[in-house]
């Protein structure tokens, strides 16, 4: 908690960024924005803007690496020294470890790594700007960057965060509302578009973290909120990688 | 494409390039001063064709060197992000990395261009850190230049965030002035390729480059830093030509910076 009460709804139920409780932060997706790497795209939700770039299925060296029957993912999360108040010292941490390993493993069931044995594929999540949810941001631009990169995938992981401040589940918390709320969940499902039912329901969550202090109740209308975020994220990926890479609605073939 | 070194070099004694530009000529230039909204205290990313360079400023408040207790501190530090290029790794900044960060933070310290005493808060107590964080986002080549130009963007949209002397802390979301710029230097440099000079090289002509020699110069035209890379050694004769043709480039630099910032 802050040094004194926050008001988290003023009268008219707007949080402190004047959202709805079940709102999105602004949020902007551009596929291609690098040129050296084979896949690439940023996601800029709210002050959080996360750059992802995927290598890959390229030589994975050294040798013991390799797996006989599927491609290995390596996943690097850095935070830029300036994307945060206080200047974060550059280099890996336990932190950025932790989230490269469960950022890793939230697309890992997504992608049809068999398609390519003894292959690396890697992806590198560089924070620019940081206003809370910069691992699930990183997890929403490195799936968009791997279809750039032309990775068969079995669907589109996306993902965001869902929060307690006096006592309300809100979707998407910013970075005051994660430091002082009550509760952080970020989760990440894969979704896919039904060609036939145009049916995007799955129920597969691939990333659950969670860290407060929250009944089982309060839990579970996170997590519903959440998956209700990654939808509305995934309908947003898949508009842009239309756009880009869909003749019939004006993007490059 | 991996281009072909000879073709490259053959090509250039010819007076072509590969992306049908003249030897001097360089590719677009764009800068976007304040690309990070909030947490930088000064920003800018610089593209320069291919070439993605971002620069973040932040201020930090720490206690002086014991040897120059009015002096203030700037430290520079680049980053070679893995994104940027198939062949950089994650780790701690290499070679290529430190070579960067110091060319353009010589540039910035050798022309004064920051004076260090107008960042003293309290002398022997308190002075103000000026950190340039270069994070090179896609390598297309002439990193120095693009470098150096994103960090003289980001320093002239930067600002010294307001410090509570009774409670020792830094208000960073509150402005106390803009960083001062006595002068602004700015670099570019000239690469020899087959005896020829040639300039913003793309990442494929640095692999055929066999000398490069980066100078920058202030406002006044004095020359603050320089330096020689690659192997080929380079005549007192061809210096001299380099540091007239950098001054001519560089100019168009200097308003290039001041259209992006203001």
């Amino acid at each position: 908690m802050g040094d004194e009460e926050t008001e988290w709804f003023d009268e008219d139920g707007n949080r402190v960024d004047g959202r709805k409780a079940d709102e999105l932060r602004e949020t902007t997706m551009e596929v291609g924005v690098l040129d050296e790497a084979d896949g690439s795209a940023m996601v800029e939700i709210g002050n959080t803007r996360v750059i992802a770039s995927v290598f890959g299925p390229q030589d994975l060296h050294p040798k013991h690496l390799q797996e006989s029957d599927r491609a290995v993912l390596k996943m690097r999360y850095n935070m830029a020294p300036f994307s945060v108040d206080d200047r974060m010292s550059p280099g890996p941490n336990r932190r950025a470890q932790e989230i490269e390993l469960v950022a890793k493993k939230a697309l890992e069931p997504a992608l049809e790594l068999e398609h390519f044995p003894t292959a690396g594929i890697d992806i590198s999540m560089e924070v620019v700007e940081s206003d809370g949810g910069t691992r699930v941001t990183g997890i929403t631009a490195a799936s968009l960057a791997l279809v750039d990169a032309g990775i068969p995938m079995k669907g589109m992981v996306s993902a965001c965060a869902a929060g307690v401040v006096d006592d309300t589940p809100v979707l998407d918390v910013n970075g005051k509302e994660d430091k002082e709320g009550n509760a952080d969940i970020p989760i990440a499902t894969i979704n896919r578009t039904d060609d036939d039912t145009e049916s995007t329901e799955e129920d597969k969550i691939t990333l659950l973290q969670m860290d407060g202090d929250l009944t089982t109740d309060q839990v579970d209308d996170c997590v519903s909120l959440a998956k209700e975020g990654c939808i509305k994220l995934y309908e947003q990926q898949r508009r842009t990688i239309m756009q880009k890479y869909n003749a019939s609605e004006g993007g490059e073939q | 494409m991996k281009l072909n070194e000879r073709d490259i070099r053959q090509k250039v004694k010819e007076g072509e390039r590969h992306d049908g530009r003249d030897l001097e000529e360089f590719r677009d230039i764009e800068i976007d001063a304040g690309y990070i909204n909030e947490t930088a205290n000064g920003s800018a990313l610089v593209k320069i064709g291919e070439t993605q360079v971002l620069v973040g400023i932040s201020i930090d408040v720490e206690s002086p060197y014991p040897d120059r207790p009015e002096s203030g501190t700037i430290v520079t530090n680049a980053e070679l992000a893995p994104m940027a290029d198939r062949d950089y790794e994650s780790g701690p900044p290499r070679g290529p990395g430190v070579e960067l960060a110091r060319v353009v933070d010589r540039g910035i310290r050798e022309s004064e261009a920051i004076d260090l005493e107008d960042l003293c808060i309290e002398p022997g107590e308190k002075v103000y850190t000026v950190f340039i964080d270069v994070h090179v986002l896609n390598n297309g080549g002439n990193l120095i230049d693009a470098a150096s130009l994103a960090a003289m963007a980001a320093l002239k949209d930067g600002y010294l965030p307001e410090y509570d002397e009774e409670e020792g802390v830094l208000d960073r979301d509150s402005k106390w002035k803009d960083i001062e710029l006595s002068t602004e230097p700015v670099t570019a440099t000239a690469r020899k390729i087959n005896g020829e000079t040639v300039f913003d090289t793309t990442r494929e002509e640095e692999d055929a480059q066999d000398a490069r020699l980066t100078v920058s110069i202030d406002q006044d035209g004095q020359v603050v830093a320089m330096q020689k890379g690659e192997t080929e050694p380079y005549s007192s004769d061809e210096i001299s030509q380099a540091m007239e043709k950098v001054r001519e480039k560089t100019e168009k630099f200097r308003s290039l910076i001041d259209e992006a910032v203001e």
